[in-house]
């Protein structure tokens, strides 16, 4: 299958190097501390951060730093074929994952014996949405008043027809030869998450994580957009 | 020693804020000599060089000393369980109540105070390995009897002159919490819902800076 | 157990020590893997098995085969379902119950390392188009665990499908299927292998015993396919990894990889 033209153009209309339409707005829960919704591409997914708050059951509690939940869920509608809503491996392993690139970005050690919870919905999904999921959690966690390091943001590279490419979307992503999801806090220049599935070269991967750069300077922006945002609102 | 921002500006998680011979306040770290925000919120520079970052939204951490309005979720064998509207609930000893001795067997914690009672406590004991303990005993604390709380979700700061504006105006008195809750007690019955809507909608307008 | 997982932090300082000096507390570099043992065919009921040992880490896999239907999306491919266990007996630390996200994550990147590099050639299992076909059940069980799970499972895995026979199928008619009493290899096309690093302050070792497990901030696995291209990557745990240092594991994932298929994997295959 042909995912690039001979102009260079993806079926959508992108370059390689070209990230979807992204979109992200804060505070849309008004009951969690924190909360966004990120609309990239086909993805629509909501973040919501409720925390420092006590722990339940209590055994869990750390006693030198806040524990650190996350819940990466996708709802039933969120795909063509309807998915159970019960929790699948596959959400498991990315609930996981996804908490792990967030938790170096954290001052975890200011809130000792609670609990942060990060709740995230995938309402629709088009490719990339554990991604997208970590550059919409980062901005909640910054709007609740969660102290941070950096923000966190990520973008997942692929490899369509041979050529590396930035922001996969799901049709790429199904049908090519591989995809990378990456994330990094930007300013600090560290990766806190990396994947690769498929098949790629040394030399691949590291043009992979420059254009991943690239696409996550481009996110960065839009983060702290949505941040400004709500101050402007609150004038 | 350069300072990046204007006193004042909004900064994000990871602004550069100065580099040099500081020395860190709230919601600034470190790394070398460079200083960085950790959270959305406004850089404010005290006169010896203390660098703060004032984070737009944050929770309620207490310290001791502190004014709190606590709501009673738990009664124990001789302590009280009080949410301060904070990670960490607060502790209401029996002996932080009432100066007199008390017979354990005899006494009905529940008649003195009871689950959903407010009370207006000081923190007395605070470190981060456990719960904050509360007294009751000094004047000015206890159980509210009238009167209707009030929960502040963004950093205001209530300046003292606004409070006695609000008090004279609706014939109330106010109990600023430092937990970011606001007793309105009324001096007459139906004035108070008025001061109550008078104050969240100039909240919700951000007048009140 | 949780005092299983909580180092003395007397011991912390002296792992540190050596660390800094470019030793670790048993005497390897930090590019050496403890012995490496395989025994393959022990369990007589799987149609494949193998035992591994890395140090005190202990891994068996078993194969198991049965006759299924293909996945709609995929009617001329055989099925491959990886699922991995870290059952109590391996360790204090761990709790009887359903599988959690470590199982879980064990499984998914064993099963990423041999789809993406793929070790099963799923093309030669199917039996009637859209209808018939192998199903390879791989099943992972961790026996005990003192560090570096994935690479274990891995090496486990590949040798015991290396080590699998299947019936011979005789296709009678359209609907018909005849099995054999012949058997023959499992069709394999490719020996990836997994090399697993662990970031403990600076420094970047590989395959970490439970006790550096314990004390890395960050750990990441890299899959090595036959080519040498990588096939799977996953970062593990809450620290975080330099650009550059990415690139550096790379490398040094393609050197140890390439050297540890030769000697033990490439042996497996010469035997059978």
């Amino acid at each position: 299958m042909k995912f690039i033209d001979e102009n260079g153009f993806r079926k959508d209309g992108r370059k390689c190097d070209e990230l979807r339409p992204t979109r992200i707005s804060a505070g849309v829960l008004p009951n969690a501390n924190g909360s966004a919704l990120i609309e990239q591409g086909g993805n629509r997914i909501i973040v919501a951060v409720y925390g420092p708050r006590e722990i339940h059951p209590r055994h869990l509690a750390r006693p030198d730093r806040a524990l650190l939940r996350c819940r990466y869920h996708m709802a039933p509608f969120s795909v063509p074929e309807r998915k159970s809503p019960a929790p699948s491996r596959r959400e498991i392993e990315l609930s996981k994952v996804i908490r792990e690139a967030l938790e170096p970005a954290i001052f975890l050690e200011e809130y000792p014996r609670t609990t942060i919870d990060i709740f995230i919905e995938v309402l629709q999904a088009d490719g990339g949405t554990r991604v997208a999921s970590i550059t919409a959690a980062s901005v909640a966690l910054a709007e609740a008043g969660i102290p941070m390091k950096d923000l966190v943001t990520a973008v997942a590279i692929g490899k369509i027809n041979g050529t590396i490419v930035l922001d996969l979307n799901h049709e790429e992503d199904q049908y090519g030869g591989g995809d990378m999801p990456i994330a990094m806090m930007p300013i600090l220049n560290k990766i806190t998450l990396i994947q690769a599935d498929g098949l790629f070269t040394y030399d691949e991967i590291k043009y992979g994580l420059e254009l991943a750069k690239k696409g996550i300077d481009k996110l960065y922006k839009i983060q702290r957009e949505a941040l400004r945002k709500i101050v402007e609102v609150t004038k | 020693m350069v300072i990046f921002k204007k006193n004042g500006s909004l900064v994000y998680p990871c602004s550069l804020l100065a580099e040099g011979n500081y020395k860190t306040g709230i919601g600034v770290y470190r790394e070398n000599n460079r200083f960085f925000s950790s959270f959305l919120g406004y850089f404010k520079k005290d006169y010896n060089n203390t660098l703060n970052v004032v984070p737009i939204k944050s929770v309620y951490v207490p310290v001791v000393g502190d004014i709190v309005i606590g709501k009673i979720i738990e009664i124990g064998i001789s302590s009280w369980t009080v949410d301060i509207n904070s990670p960490y609930n607060g502790i209401l000893q029996l002996s932080e109540t009432i100066s007199r001795p008390i017979d354990l067997v005899k006494t009905d914690l529940r008649e003195i105070l009871n689950i959903g009672d407010i009370i207006i406590a000081k923190v007395i004991v605070f470190d981060l390995t456990r719960d904050p303990l509360l007294t009751i005993k000094e004047s000015k604390l206890g159980r509210v009897r009238e009167g209707y709380m009030l929960e502040l979700s963004k950093e205001e700061k209530l300046s003292e002159r606004k409070i006695k504006d609000i008090e004279e105006k609706f014939k109330c008195s106010i109990v600023v919490g430092k937990n970011k809750r606001l007793l309105i007690i009324p001096k007459k019955n139906e004035k108070a819902l008025s001061a109550i809507e008078y104050i969240i909608k100039n909240i919700e307008r951000g007048r009140f800076k | 157990m949780k005092t299983h997982s909580i180092i003395p932090l007397l011991r912390k300082k002296t792992l540190l020590t050596l660390l800094n000096k470019g030793e670790r507390k048993d005497g390897r570099t930090f590019n050496m893997y403890r012995k490496i043992e395989i025994q393959t065919n022990i369990i007589k009921s799987a149609e494949g098995s193998a035992q591994v040992r890395i140090g005190n880490t202990i891994v068996l896999t078993g194969v198991k085969l049965n006759l299924g239907q293909p996945y709609p999306d995929a009617p001329d491919q055989g099925v491959q379902i990886v699922n991995a266990e870290l059952i109590p007996l391996a360790s204090p630390s761990f709790e009887p119950g359903p599988p959690d996200e470590d199982d879980i994550e064990l499984s998914r990147v064993v099963d990423r390392v041999l789809r993406s590099s793929e070790t099963i050639d799923l093309n030669k299992l199917s039996i009637i188009r859209g209808k018939k076909t192998w199903i390879v059940y791989i099943d992972i069980y961790i026996l005990n665990h003192d560090g570096n799970l994935f690479d274990a499972s891995v090496i486990a895995s590949v040798a015991a499908l290396l080590t699998t026979k299947i019936p011979k199928i005789e296709i009678v008619n359209e609907n018909k299927i005849k099995i054999t009493e012949e058997k023959v290899d499992l069709p394999i096309r490719n020996l990836p292998v997994s090399v697993t690093f662990s970031k403990i302050g600076n420094h970047i070792i590989v395959d970490p015993c439970y006790e550096e497990e314990l004390l890395s901030d960050a750990m990441i696995t890299v899959g090595i396919d036959s080519e040498n291209n990588i096939c799977t990557l996953q970062k593990i745990k809450e620290g975080c990894f330099k650009p550059d240092e990415i690139l550096d594991i790379l490398k040094r994932a393609i050197n140890v990889g390439s050297k540890y298929r030769e000697k033990y994997l490439k042996k497996l295959l010469e035997k059978s």
